[in-house]
């Protein structure tokens, strides 16, 4: 392990885990688990949300302790009591959000934990040497002066593969790296990954999107509900089979839907401006138009102004410019452009963070049923609530949406996170509004109920209703759109057709690049 | 799924809580040198071994109702009304200014203004903190206490000032009039032969204080209102998402907060005093903030847990007036109750959690 060249030795595996259980009160979030990562290799795990990815390199990493099970590490039984322990066994990991102190420069994050002594200067210089080094060997270029609030997120992912990389790991666990990048920074940290492999190192992948896996591990684990269902060589399998493994049944990948044939324009949006409460302007200037049975997919990296979008439309924040509704406009600051107002007007809102938004998770479900048209008379009896209709409409909807389990008496917090969006797509989509706002309806979503929720999204856009999606899974806007807006910086940087387009070119355009001078 | 059943989490755990204060306390108890099960005894026969003892009892768990359902309902709205001293302070003054000022034929109608008054009053109260918190940001729990002191001033220099009977050397008001009396338990339930609750202060308030455990119940779980508070109080992103105004609510919410508080004067001004003294309230708002927590916010734990502090002040009392134990540690006590049934809540619900896990494991 403490070989100079980062070269394997022996053929023992990297990691092997034995047996490993984890239980968090009465969910078993890890059962029985048994893992070969081989030296040398790119090791993908596969899984839905909840099915334990996190858990079980949390516990690789010292965060958790197994209930049960061993760790071997180059063919060594370790024992991983804390992250400490961890990073002395040449592990590192690259959370999903990243681990950096923002008004630190790039050397300063990298020898954060990890100094020599009680003065920075010797260690900063050290770092700065062997940061030299290791951009040398892996390619991965980063001004050490740099401010980490001042450079990009693919550079700030770099910072915390080379913080691993500083405190000699030799395994790499990445979670859900992907997941703020834009595809062309995507493609390079897969670069940068072949790189390390190739120079020894061993990889392990953790991700929910199948194309991922595809493209650039060499083994691949589904988990599901704790358990390891299977462990197959990647270029033996196929993103249908993987997802069936994920899902325990067959899925449809693709979203079945016929040519849209939109009709008058719904939603009118121009010159839109947001400053956030800090000042920073969010939008710039936004032009757009949804009209009726169509599925307008705004694609784009997080925080670019899609979320401000979304919450101006659903009355969550004050903008100015001129928002017009089946050529009414829309108050867009003052008391009548709250959210109430805009239920009034027929705009239904999946929000973007169902936990946080969309959602009340201690309230039972029947409550969340009525979350935002709580004010509806046929909810009221008197100066009271109707809970007794309540409970019959929440029984309604949970069987049209095939919510599990279907109860309505209970809490939010305790159904999975594709039965938590079903709850919220059924309320917002029965109300039958002209205009349905959705933000990312399938994150953190099983693939089984992906696959339903798009349906009942294509079924509305069916019916002649304006729809606008936001969505940072580029394979989603594609399944689903039937225009694509790309967002970059606040600004609509351009339209194009699915049909006509590809990934590459909306992820130049994501990228804030205009397509045409590329 | 919940980790243990709903009767444990309610029931065992501020019953585990209070055993965990009463052997603490008893060690105390030991240590200076007195018998515990004797002062125990004393406890018990002093607040609920007589009507006499009952009507104190009852008399501090009115306070306590009113003081503890100010601070749930605020709590709802993850708002921790402090204020509930000040308020009550002021609804006092507007009781007192109603029974003195106004003339009442009869005491079922100066009830109902003196209550709407001291309800006003302590609303009014709560509302420049509310505001500087929904507008300003100012933390409430801040500025609510530091309205405490304020009330308190305002009360002396009103009552030394303005409304001190010209002569009286006590910074008092002036005697109600008779008419706006209040029947107390003793003119309700004694006969001819017998007298209950001879000298006690627990009067008809009792029953309003039982009225607005009802009502707080229905608004916080049958109307929009409640449903909105609690929302509200779970979620702020999640209330502007359902275009629930954090400004309205949190005005509403501590307006409740604040009458209920000061409808508390109408049991220990109007019903006990029948005049305003300085200090009237002798810390009921803060004990309103452990019955409160202890009774889980829920209107049924706050009469619960009001009625279980009214008989820890009255068994104090009494333990005060007839043994060495001094009056000081009677404060202990009491504040070791609160301590773990408020915040050491966890201390105990850890390990029962893990319990019921294991039951269930063996059992599964």
């Amino acid at each position: 392990m403490q070989d100079d060249t980062g070269r394997p030795t022996t053929a023992a595996p990297a990691i092997e885990l034995r047996g490993i259980s984890k239980a968090f009160g009465p969910v078993q979030a890890n059962k029985d688990i048994s893992i070969r990562v081989m030296p040398g290799t790119i090791h993908g795990i596969i899984g839905e949300n909840g099915a334990g990815k996190s858990t079980l390199m949390s516990i690789l990493y010292g965060f958790y302790r197994a209930d049960a099970g061993e760790i071997f590490i180059a063919g060594k039984k370790t024992e991983i009591p804390d992250s400490q322990a961890a990073i002395a066994a040449g592990i590192g990991m690259v959370f999903q959000h990243f681990k950096l102190v923002e008004n630190f420069t790039v050397l300063e994050n990298i020898i954060l934990g990890a100094e020599d002594g009680r003065l920075l200067k010797p260690s900063l210089a050290k770092a700065r040497a062997s940061l030299i080094d290791l951009a040398q060997e892996y390619g991965l270029n980063v001004d050490p002066d740099a401010r980490i609030e001042e450079i990009g997120v693919g550079m700030q992912q770099r910072v915390e593969i080379l913080k691993a990389l500083y405190r000699q790991a030799d395994i790499l666990i990445l979670d859900e790296p992907t997941g703020v990048l834009t595809p062309a920074e995507a493609d390079q940290l897969f670069r940068i990954l072949h790189r390390l492999r190739e120079e020894g190192k061993t990889i392990i992948l953790i991700t929910h999107k199948l194309r991922e896996i595809m493209d650039t591990t060499d083994t691949v684990s589904v988990m599901r509900r704790g358990q390891m269902t299977a462990t197959v060589k990647t270029s033996e399998t196929g993103p249908e089979h993987l997802a069936e493994l994920m899902v325990g049944r067959k899925v449809l990948l693709r979203v079945d839907k016929v040519p849209a044939t939109p009709g008058k324009a719904v939603l009118q949006i121009e010159n839109l401006h947001v400053v956030d409460d800090k000042g920073v302007e969010r939008l710039k200037g936004i032009d757009l138009t949804v009209r009726a049975g169509e599925i307008l997919g705004i694609a784009g990296v997080a925080g670019n102004g899609q979320s401000e979008l979304l919450e101006v439309l659903g009355g969550m924040r004050p903008g100015t410019g001129s928002i017009r509704l089946n050529g009414v406009p829309l108050a867009l600051s003052g008391p009548d452009a709250d959210g109430q107002a805009r239920r009034a007007q027929h705009i239904a809102h999946v929000p973007e963070d169902r936990q946080r938004e969309g959602l009340i998770m201690e309230f039972h479900a029947w409550e969340n049923v009525a979350f935002g048209y709580h004010r509806d008379p046929a909810y009221r009896s008197g100066p009271l609530m109707n809970n007794a209709v309540l409970r019959a409409d929440t029984e309604a909807k949970m069987e049209k949406f095939d919510v599990r389990p279907p109860d309505p008496w209970l809490a939010a917090k305790n159904f999975s996170g594709g039965n938590q969006q079903k709850v919220v797509v059924a309320r917002e989509i029965e109300r039958n509004p002209d205009l349905l706002l959705v933000g990312q309806p399938t994150r953190g979503v099983d693939i089984g109920a992906i696959e339903f929720i798009h349906k009942q999204i294509v079924a509305l856009r069916d019916q002649g209703k304006a729809i606008l999606l936001v969505s940072v899974e580029l394979e989603e806007i594609f399944g689903l759109a039937d225009r694509i807006a790309v967002m970059f910086d606040g600004q609509i940087m351009g339209e194009r057709l699915p049909g006509r387009t590809d990934e590459k070119e909306l992820g130049l355009l994501m990228a804030g690049v205009n397509g045409e001078a590329a | 799924m919940e980790v243990m059943p709903k009767w444990a989490d309610v029931v065992l755990i501020p019953l585990i809580s209070l055993l965990l204060a009463a052997i603490l306390s008893a060690l105390v108890i030991i240590g200076i040198g007195e018998d515990p099960i004797a002062a125990v005894k004393l406890m018990v026969e002093g607040a609920l071994g007589s009507t006499y003892g009952w009507g104190y009892t009852l008399y501090y768990a009115t306070n306590f109702i009113f003081t503890g359902l100010a601070v749930s309902v605020a709590f709802h709205a993850r708002l921790f009304n402090i204020g509930g001293e000040g308020q009550a302070m002021l609804g006092g003054l507007g009781v007192a200014l109603v029974c003195i000022y106004l003339p009442w034929p009869h005491w079922s109608l100066a009830l109902i203004f003196a209550s709407l008054a001291g309800a006003l009053f302590g609303a009014a109260w709560a509302a420049i903190p509310a505001y500087l918190q929904a507008r300003r940001g100012s933390h409430i729990v801040i500025t609510t206490i530091m309205f405490n002191f304020i009330a308190a001033a305002v009360l002396n220099y009103v009552l030394v000032n303005l409304m001190r009977p010209k002569g009286s050397m006590d910074p008092a008001s002036q005697r109600f009039p008779d008419a706006v009396h209040l029947p107390s338990f003793q003119d309700m339930f004694s006969t001819a032969e017998t007298a209950l609750f001879r000298g006690a202060p627990v009067n008809v308030t009792f029953f309003v204080a039982v009225l607005a455990c009802v009502a707080v119940w229905l608004l916080i779980w049958r109307t929009r209102l409640g449903y909105e508070i609690r929302a509200y109080g779970h979620s702020e992103t999640g209330a502007l998402y359902a275009g629930i105004s954090p400004f309205r609510i949190t005005m509403i919410a501590m307006l409740i907060s604040g009458g209920l508080a000061g409808l508390m004067a109408i049991n220990n001004v109007m019903g006990e005093a029948e005049r305003l003294v300085l200090n009237a309230t002798e810390g009921a708002g803060f004990i309103g903030i452990a019955v409160a927590l202890m009774g889980r916010s829920h209107p049924f734990g706050v009469f619960l847990a009001a009625i279980l502090f009214g008989f820890l002040y009255q068994g104090g009392a009494e333990l005060a007036l007839w043994t060495t134990i001094p009056r000081e540690l009677i404060v202990v006590i009491q504040a070791l109750v609160i301590l773990f049934t408020g915040a050491l809540d966890n201390m105990v619900r850890m390990p029962l959690e893990r319990l019921f896990l294991w039951l269930r494991k063996r059992s599964g």
